[in-house]
């Protein structure tokens, strides 16, 4: 079979993908969705917040998707589901597993990486102790509680302040569960403010900030954790060491980008983020494959994934519809606290007139400026009051800026 | 009466201090009106969305999302949990179907959030 566009995934980033290349035109399209459904993770994501950019209200993660599914289905977009991705090669041939097919080889003019990220898991965090049953990575434990309907523990440690463990310390919590409290390495969480207030505060949990596992005890359930202060080389400090009974630990210790796939189609990718590196069309060094959503880079916010994901489409579909070469990029040098951007490089005679690049910082800041230099000069300055890892920043160019630039960089500055 | 709280307003989380004089509610520590507005709502009123699962009968999944449509007082948070972990419904259910009506004398309904099919 070809198809003129193949989509990797069905959540959030898959399907505004799929209907945004559908607007332009282009009929001859496919997402391969791995899971018995459409949706992703938005699915066991039961809580709201999502959508306040988007639809101007406040959904909970499965209506924020129906959303986007009954907007496939209205514009009859093909989809396939329990159908696995196995390779992707750099002239995209897409294969997948499935039960109806088998092993099927299919081929794409173009390709939208959409695959997500997953969680980082214990092993990736070398921490010491037994290894019972009782510890889960929050999105499992979400997965759990949320769809399967377990209870998965009574009295629970929070291993890391990400977004998805802030929001199991309130699930668990409203289910009758009692949460100890949440140990962060570092010295800032890396979730955001809203949850914090609303997941911890509003039931008491403590947030213990430099604070991390050094054991865990219990042989076939986990019976204790032991928490310790580090100090500012992130090493346990002896004689800081408290035990908390418990029955289980949640880690919420990072996402991953997941790109088995796309390093198997030779894309190549950013250090920082482990997603691919993508020009202002969302094209990866492979032409014809494009990546958005997690998969690209970690987001906060799944509008942000939306909107991202609607321009991959879009610039996929012009990719089909008038084949533009890119011969020369402008490349986005990052420093002093900016870690990198999304896109990492432009093709300013291609570009439309204006383009949003976003990017985290390193660190907590406050009172910094967002400054871009244009061959070293200062094209413009953005005050921020602050600054922090948990939440994207963007910012906006224009071409009308850009024409004459030999070099272009983000980073940030002090406040005048 | 005094309480300190943390904006959530956006990214800055101010730290806030409300005192409460009789009527008067005075804001301070806030960097802009919506700290205001927020830290006044928050004494007055305070009140959360509750999101949770209710139990489904001959669904393709045996738990269904839902929502209180408004925010519920925070009082009546755990009450309302309670109920909500009695509840049974059965399949099929949609988005917006009403699984528990005024929950709890609060006047707000539960509503489911998934679409739950009948088990084929």
């Amino acid at each position: 079979m070809k198809y003129d566009v193949v989509i990797i995934g069905g959540g959030p980033a898959g399907l505004a993908a799929a209907i945004s290349v559908k607007k332009q035109g282009i009929d001859n399209i496919l997402i391969i969705e791995r899971d018995d459904k459409l949706g992703g993770i938005l699915n066991q994501c039961i809580h709201n917040g999502f959508g306040l950019h988007t639809f101007k209200e406040e959904l909970t993660g499965p209506e924020y998707a129906q959303r986007y599914v009954d907007k496939v289905l209205e514009l009859d977009i093909p989809y396939i589901l329990n159908s696995m991705v196995v390779d992707i090669s750099a002239d995209k041939k897409v294969t997948y597993v499935s039960k109806q097919d088998g092993l099927n080889t299919i081929e794409a003019k173009a390709v939208i990486l959409a695959m997500g990220c997953r969680e980082r898991p214990r092993g990736a965090l070398n921490i010491p102790g037994y290894r019972p049953a009782g510890i889960y990575s929050a999105g499992t434990a979400q997965r759990l509680m949320n769809i399967e309907g377990y209870k998965v523990g009574h009295e629970v440690v929070i291993l890391g302040s990400g977004d998805i463990g802030l929001i199991m310390a309130r699930r668990m919590t409203l289910e009758g569960a009692k949460v100890k409290c949440v140990a962060e390495l570092m010295p800032y969480s890396g979730g955001l403010k809203r949850n914090i207030v609303q997941c911890l505060n509003d039931y008491n949990i403590p947030l213990l900030l430099s604070h991390t596992v050094v054991d865990i005890k219990g042989k076939n359930r986990v019976e204790s954790i032991t928490l310790a202060k580090v100090d500012e080389n992130r090493k346990p400090i002896p004689g800081t060491e408290k035990e908390y009974k418990c029955d289980t630990l949640l880690l919420s210790v990072g996402l991953l980008p997941e790109n088995e796939l796309s390093k198997l189609a030779d894309v190549q990718l950013s250090r920082v983020t482990s997603g691919p590196l993508v020009n202002d069309n969302f094209e990866t060094n492979i032409e014809g494959i494009f990546a958005c959503g997690n998969v690209l880079h970690v987001h906060d916010l799944v509008d942000y994934v939306s909107s991202e994901a609607e321009l991959a489409g879009y610039y996929a579909a012009k990719y089909i519809l008038d084949k533009k070469e890119h011969h020369k990029y402008l490349n986005i040098d990052v420093k002093d606290g900016v870690r990198y951007t999304v896109p990492s490089k432009i093709d300013v005679d291609n570009m439309e007139d204006r383009i949003v690049v976003r990017f985290r910082v390193d660190n907590e800041y406050r009172n910094k400026s967002i400054a871009v230099l244009k061959n070293d000069e200062e094209l413009k300055v953005i005050k921020k009051r602050v600054l922090a890892p948990g939440e994207m920043e963007q910012i906006f160019l224009n071409k009308n800026e850009l024409h004459d630039a030999k070099t272009l960089t983000i980073c940030l500055k002090e406040a005048q | 009466m005094e309480k300190e709280m943390i904006c959530i307003g956006c990214p800055l989380g101010c730290n806030l201090i409300v005192k409460v004089d009789g009527e008067e509610i005075l804001v301070s520590g806030n960097t802009c009106p919506n700290g205001e507005k927020y830290a006044k709502e928050e004494i007055s009123n305070p009140a959360r969305i509750i999101t949770s699962t209710v139990e489904v009968k001959n669904g393709e999944l045996t738990r269904v999302s839902c929502k209180s449509q408004r925010a519920i007082p925070k009082d009546k948070i755990f009450d309302v949990m309670k109920e909500i972990r009695k509840k049974e419904v059965v399949a099929p259910v949609k988005i917006g179907d009403i699984l528990i009506e005024n929950v709890c004398d609060t006047d707000i309904n539960i509503i489911a959030t998934k679409n739950i099919k009948k088990e084929v």
